[in-house]
């Protein structure tokens, strides 16, 4: 049944992240977690005090908190804390230039496309690998307007005034046992500053690569969009498959002052072996808009329910979430949506699709307190269910008091039929063509609200996961 | 070689029941055949297993397409070969407009590497929706998602000038359809008639027959062709009804 169409579908790179080089890092903290991993993470960041006793503070919030599982999936047990690598870095910081970057770093973005991307599309680029950003630039005019786009590092130490203020308020240490865990030891992330009514025309991008077996990451991003502004930042994943399990777990905080408007998209693709583990929140002033675009595509376990709280009048908040879960793999994923003042509005769409013997687990939290008028929720979640093994959960919590507040709420489950796949073979589409067109049907009136470049990445991604899971 | 869609002695069975018993056929390329009879008699199965739905199991027989096997080929490599089914239920795709399915049927069929020029394919899909009296605001619908009865057919007919098959088989593209949209279909159907293409035309009714007027008719009972005919076959059945044709074949009704 081989024919010249599979092997062109099959043809885009399928695992264009499933590769690593070996590298020599120069600080590697070793094995397990204790307080002399923090300390020694603290001495090679050449952290000031504040940050080493922040640090101390979530690993002890970390080692007393038990892991979320009376709610969660029991699969978290299986992370042995005791068996990963907490921090690795080049000691060195990272280059303004692609030409600076060590030739073995290099490569791999390259490989990944990143400095293409740079060139055609985007205002400035973050590149880490494992620990730390190798390589951070901003656009030369935009770097003009007063945007700030440097890793988190570099923020903490030449922006202290702004860093220190948000850092750590929109989600606390004690947050959950793994914003705790990436207190401790958290490394890399973006630190971007938007001045007031600075708008950024092109989006700005971070790109967390792991390349290293039984590693943590754990990078720490902060964006703080000034009154009036806009900015879009843009974050890619990837790490190679091995055969333990690695750990991803970020906290991103975003602060949008009166009137700013911030998007963050995230098109995750991560192997199979990959906990990802993520806190996400935004804190949306008066007549401020937060908008989360999150893509979840492999993975072993994800969870994150990127959140806005909307404090001030007219407030938006909106989570657009796409969550693709594979054999084997579980997508837990939703949104949280605290409406603080008057006149707030939120929505939540998210579409999963499972295949095989994948599941996708949709968790909402929407609240609107008693003394609250005019606020508004629309939540629609729908769940795709590519085989009989598939399966799909629905999670959503929704507490609406007090009068004139409106909230809707839709949910749908549906299956890609026999009869339909049978149907598009018929015009011709392979088995593997005719799912992933279904799939993309499916989650289309969502991706058009991305920007264009990530539809196409988004298109490709989901070709490539169904030409793998068909046999 | 000759160019024609030949069925020889084909028996089908679904869960263990057989549905088509002995039954052969040719279709010349170039030429309208039609298959008419009762219902339950296979008509559409043998659709079915043409174009090679799974549920199906060939359990004897031959089906060749110009000489080639066609029952080693998976559905989607005979729609490539240039077999086509419209469907008399044609599945709903949610989110996929026709004309981006159009375009990744034919980008199927092209060689790796190759792309489809677009502008060539939209002026080609305009004309042909043109033809079939079809607004341009269709192509930017779901395929087949909230279509009426009549739009379902025409949107099938649409691929099928499309896609350019060399053999068609059209399965009871008459029903559920008023004697407007039958003329707009039929018409459709006969601006692709010529020599490239031959057509199977399965219908309960000889109303469609009035408007697509077949080369050979043929009657289908109980699994079998039981009689073929010319043209004219077709008004003896609409006169008679199909319950003579029984008689002439007591021995297909042996179930």
């Amino acid at each position: 049944m081989k024919t010249e169409t599979d092997t062109k579908a099959v043809d885009i790179d399928r695992n264009k992240g499933d590769f690593h080089y070996k590298v020599e890092y120069a600080k590697d903290a070793g094995y397990g977690l204790s307080d002399k991993t923090v300390h020694f993470i603290a001495d090679v960041k050449e952290d000031p005090d504040w940050v080493r006793e922040f640090r101390l503070r979530g690993l002890k919030i970390f080692l007393e908190k038990p892991l979320p599982t009376h709610w969660a999936s029991k699969d978290l047990e299986a992370i042995d804390f005791d068996k990963i690598r907490y921090y690795l870095g080049p000691g060195t910081q990272a280059k303004r230039s692609w030409d600076e970057v060590p030739e073995d770093i290099k490569r791999t973005f390259e490989r990944l496309g990143i400095p293409e991307q740079e060139r055609k599309f985007l205002a400035g680029v973050e590149a880490q690998f494992d620990s730390e950003a190798v390589y951070s630039n901003i656009k030369k005019a935009v770097g003009e307007q007063g945007v700030i786009f440097v890793g988190s590092t570099e923020g903490l130490k030449q922006h202290p005034e702004i860093f220190r203020k948000w850092f750590g308020k929109v989600i606390p240490i004690a947050d959950n046992k793994f914003s705790a865990l990436n207190s401790a030891v958290f490394s890399g992330g973006s630190f971007i500053y938007v001045p007031p009514g600075v708008k950024v025309k092109h989006p700005l991008q971070a790109y967390f690569r792991i390349n290293a077996e039984s590693f943590g990451q754990f990078e720490r991003t902060l964006i703080i969009a000034d009154e009036g502004s806009e900015v879009t930042y843009m974050e890619g994943c990837t790490a190679p498959k091995f055969n333990t399990a690695t750990l991803h777990s970020a906290v991103v905080e975003l602060v949008a002052m009166k009137g700013a408007k911030l998007q963050y998209i995230t098109v995750q693709n991560w192997s199979s072996n990959v906990f990802n583990l993520v806190t996400k929140r935004g804190l949306a002033h008066e007549d401020a808009e937060i908008k989360w675009i999150d893509c979840n595509i492999g993975s072993r376990l994800t969870m994150k329910y990127p959140g806005v709280i909307m404090k001030g009048r007219k407030a938006r908040g909106e989570v657009l979430s796409i969550a693709l879960a594979n054999d084997g793999q579980h997508q837990d994923t939703g949104a949280k949506m605290i409406h603080a003042a008057d006149e707030t509005t939120s929505n939540i769409i998210s579409k999963s699709i499972s295949i095989g013997k994948g599941r996708a687990t949709y968790r909402g939290l929407v609240h609107v307190p008693k003394h609250l008028k005019h606020c508004k929720n629309n939540t629609e979640c729908d769940a795709l269910l590519i085989n009989a093994t598939s399966r799909t959960d629905t999670y959503p919590a929704i507490t609406v008091r007090g009068t004139g507040n409106a909230v809707q709420h839709e949910a749908s489950v549906s299956q890609v039929s026999a009869e339909q796949i049978f149907y598009m073979q018929q015009r011709g589409l392979s088995e593997a063509q005719a799912m992933s067109l279904s799939v993309n049907g499916f989650v289309n009136d969502l991706v058009r609200q991305f920007p264009m470049e990530y539809s196409v990445e988004l298109k490709r991604l989901i070709e490539l996961e169904m030409e793998g899971s068909v046999g | 070689m000759k160019k024609e869609l030949t069925i020889e002695n084909l028996h089908v069975e679904i869960a263990g029941r057989e549905i088509v018993r002995g039954l052969s056929l040719s279709v010349p390329q170039g030429e309208v055949h039609a298959i008419m009879g009762p219902n339950g008699s296979g008509k559409s199965t043998l659709a079915k297993v043409l174009a090679g739905h799974p549920d199906y199991t060939v359990i004897a027989g031959k089906v060749l397409m110009d000489g080639e096997n066609l029952l080693d080929l998976a559905p989607d490599e005979r729609a490539r070969q240039g077999l086509f089914m419209a469907f008399q239920y044609p599945s709903e795709i949610p989110g996929v407009t026709i004309a981006n399915f159009l375009r990744a049927a034919l980008q199927s069929r092209l060689p790796e590497g190759e792309e489809l020029e677009a502008t060539d394919y939209y002026a080609k899909l305009y004309e042909k929706m043109e033809l079939l009296g079809m607004d341009r605001s269709f192509t930017s619908r779901s395929v087949n998602e909230g279509f009426s009865g009549g739009e379902k057919k025409r949107a099938e007919i649409l691929q099928l000038a499309m896609l350019e098959p060399r053999y068609a088989i059209l399965d009871e593209t008459d029903s559920g359809l008023d004697i407007d949209a039958l003329k707009t279909v039929a018409h459709g159907v006969n601006s692709l008639r010529g020599p490239g293409l031959g057509i199977l035309l399965i219908t309960h009714y000889q109303r469609l027959l009035n408007y697509i007027v077949p080369d050979h008719v043929h009657v289908m009972v109980a699994g079998r062709i039981v009689r073929s005919g010319r043209k004219e076959l077709a008004l003896e059945l609409e006169e008679r009804g199909y319950d003579w044709t029984r008689e002439e074949a007591p021995e297909a009704l042996l179930r």
